[in-house]
């Protein structure tokens, strides 16, 4: 069948909008595993042993099982028990929780590191264990783990092309469109795959700048 | 051409990383059986001056020479590789940080070379080895691995390691810097031994006291020149420049 | 939880499993084939060289396995290359995995100390020799267990061929998800099958990192 890459010009904009949904899928799906990530690792390490032990299934769970099987569980899920969440929700919902257990495990391990004598410090200026975690150990765990959770960022961006099996319009169902009409595959794969790596390397880019800073700042 | 009598020569040595010049033209012999120390400040280009001799650190200009033979020869990479291994296993070399392989007992630090390049049978590797250990006294601990001996433990079998190829030259890296000091001496010791033996070694150290009873022969370095050169009577008594009595007078105060 | 519809599927499922493995079993050893040569092209002397293994590196990290194994497997034909399903999981998801294991491969033979290959050489052994002799031993050590978090990875990779339609594990509970309305069911039978294999490899791969560890 050969090559023809001229078919790519008539199809840039649909790309091109699919490229938008994908960096909002993985904007709004990081923003969750960053927060999500840091509720988990509290409860992980703090909450009542009656929480922790389930929750610590639920993490083993999460993170002995492929994303793709995931996804298929909370988007057939959710609409099993009568909540018809658009695709785009239920796909920032698996992403976001995926990769907030694996936030989880890094932040857990860098509370744990946190000096001791930071919570000591903080409880004996009067502020309750809660207000210590909060103001004192938690903001410094986190900057910790920053460059680590970049990585688990980049790799959220390519993961965002499963969600295209659940149906959102993001770059990988948008040149699956494409192809649907022009039976052109391996050129819009390409394309897409190229602008994957292009968000990729900007991603991996502005980690580097954010870890430049960090490390000044310390 | 060389002087086919000189044992060891080095010729016009010249290092230069970019703009920073290392060694600046120096040139040095060594007869059969001569031991010489050379000293100076960190920095001054010692320890790239030996590395040169077996071309862990190559050159940049000028000759290196081991019993009539060019060891820095200008070859295609191939050969040049093969030239090269078969001259480094006639220059034993120790270093500062032992380097002894830490997945190999003592014993098999020492044989693993020989049976691999000269095709020993494991019978004669073991005897060697035997040998080997025991001139540095390690004769009691040939299966024991490098985590479970001392700094001077590890830095003996690494010397037995390196005599085990029947080197023609010897070469010492700081080999005592690393060590304690209570166990500077038994590494001392079996570095005198082999002076007793005639072997030909240069030797990078800190050590006046030790350079001074066993060599032939000081080289000071600084900023990458042979400032002064002689027998150790005169450098370390009488120097003749005034850099090397600033240096030793500094080194005195230090070891204080 | 309907336990008669999980006892009637299950042996589908078991099936899908042994896929599943045999998938990612080939997929690691692909997987570390390709790591070991893009780990000795990245650690060449020839700068092209080493700049082929960095942008192996870097393009397979930086997309999609997703759309990698898409390009191969619905873009191949058109290139000449005609692969049934499985081939092309194997393949795309093999080489995909390599592009890591390159990195955590290169990553332990630069860790092991320079003075290590001075030594070596210095006793006159080749670069060759010096490198399968010294070098490689106490690299090897080093790799385990990040090769571990690797084939970890590579597991959970496998899920990607249920979009070519591979009747493996994610497949399967994706199909009959579809057939029967039971997600929850369906997941349970996936996940508990993934976990096992999981822990089992997490197992194994412990018990390597023990035994190679230096007395």
């Amino acid at each position: 069948m050969g090559l023809d890459f001229t078919v790519i010009p008539g199809y840039l904009d649909i790309i091109f909008l699919g490229c938008l949904w994908t960096i909002a899928i993985t904007v709004a799906s990081a923003l969750l595993s960053f927060f999500g990530g840091i509720v988990f690792a509290v409860i992980a390490l703090y909450a009542p042993l009656l929480i922790r032990l389930p929750f610590r299934l639920f993490e083993w769970v999460f993170m002995g099982t492929p994303l793709l099987l995931q996804l298929f569980l909370i988007y057939f899920g959710l609409v099993q028990i009568g909540v018809d969440l658009p695709a785009f929700v239920a796909g920032v919902i698996g992403l976001g929780l995926h990769f907030a257990v694996y936030n989880s495990e890094l932040i857990q391990t860098a509370i744990l590191s946190v000096d001791k004598g930071q919570m000591e410090a903080a409880r004996t200026v009067g502020l309750s264990r809660g207000q210590a975690l909060r103001k004192v150990v938690v903001p410094q765990a986190v900057r910790a783990v920053i460059p680590p959770i970049g990585n688990n960022m980049i790799a959220l961006l390519k993961d965002s092309a499963l969600v295209s099996v659940i149906g959102v319009s993001e770059l990988t169902l948008s040149a699956q469109r494409a192809i649907g009409a022009t039976y052109r595959p391996f050129e819009f794969y390409m394309l897409a795959a190229a602008f994957y790596y292009v968000i990729n390397l900007c991603m991996e880019w502005v980690q580097r700048r954010i870890e430049r800073r960090i490390a000044l700042s310390r | 051409m060389s002087d086919h009598r000189k044992f060891v020569q080095i010729r016009h040595a010249q290092k230069s990383f970019g703009t920073l010049e290392v060694l600046k033209d120096i040139s040095l012999t060594v007869e059969r059986g001569q031991i010489v120390a050379i000293i100076g400040p960190s920095g001054s280009g010692k320890s790239t001056l030996l590395r040169a001799i077996n071309d862990l650190d190559p050159l940049t200009g000028g000759e290196v020479w081991l019993d009539g033979v060019q060891v820095n020869k200008s070859l295609p990479f191939r050969q040049y590789e093969k030239h090269i291994n078969q001259m480094r296993q006639d220059i034993g070399m120790v270093f500062q940080h032992f380097n002894l392989f830490p997945h190999m007992t003592a014993r098999e630090n020492v044989t693993m070379a020989p049976k691999m390049l000269k095709g020993l049978s494991k019978e004669e590797a073991d005897k060697l080895a035997e040998e080997q250990l025991d001139k540095v006294g390690m004769l009691e601990r040939m299966d024991y691995y490098p985590s479970q001996l001392s700094g001077g433990q590890k830095q003996r079998v690494a010397i037995a390691r390196a005599l085990a190829m029947k080197p023609k030259l010897m070469l010492f890296d700081e080999a005592t810097s690393a060590l304690d000091p209570e166990l500077v001496d038994e590494v001392n010791q079996v570095m005198k031994k082999l002076a007793e033996e005639h072997m030909t070694m240069i030797i990078v150290t800190h050590e006046m006291d030790f350079a001074a009873s066993v060599c032939d022969r000081v080289l000071f370095m600084d900023q990458g020149v042979v400032v002064e050169e002689g027998p150790p009577s005169v450098v370390f008594k009488n120097p003749e420049k005034e850099r090397t009595r600033a240096f030793l007078r500094k080194h005195l105060e230090g070891a204080k | 939880m309907d336990m008669d519809l999980m006892l009637r599927v299950y042996p589908f499922f078991l099936q899908a499993a042994g896929t599943t493995i045999l998938l990612s079993v080939l997929t690691a050893l692909l997987g570390l084939a390709c790591g070991t040569l893009g780990a000795a092209a990245r650690l060449s002397r020839f700068a092209f060289v080493r700049f082929l293994g960095a942008a192996y590196v870097s393009v397979f990290r930086g997309t999609p396995a997703l759309i990698q194994l898409f390009i191969l497997y619905f873009g191949g034909p058109q290139i000449g290359i005609q692969l049934d399903a499985f081939e092309a999981g194997v393949i795309g998801l093999g080489i995909n995995a390599g592009a890591y294991m390159t990195e955590t491969i290169r990553g332990a033979i630069i860790s092991i100390d320079k003075g290590q290959k001075e030594a070596a050489r210095t006793l006159g052994l080749s670069r060759w020799q010096a490198m399968y002799r010294i070098i490689l031993p106490q690299a090897a050590r080093l790799m385990v267990r990040p090769l571990g978090v690797n084939l970890n990875m590579l597991i959970k990779a496998t899920a990607l061929v249920a979009a070519i339609s591979v009747i493996e594990l994610t497949y399967t509970a994706q199909r009959y998800i579809g057939s029967t309305y039971k997600p929850f069911e369906m997941f349970l039978l996936a996940g508990v099958l993934y976990m096992i294999i999981i822990y089992a490899t997490g197992r194994a791969v412990a018990w390597l990192d023990r035994k190679v560890q230096i007395t």
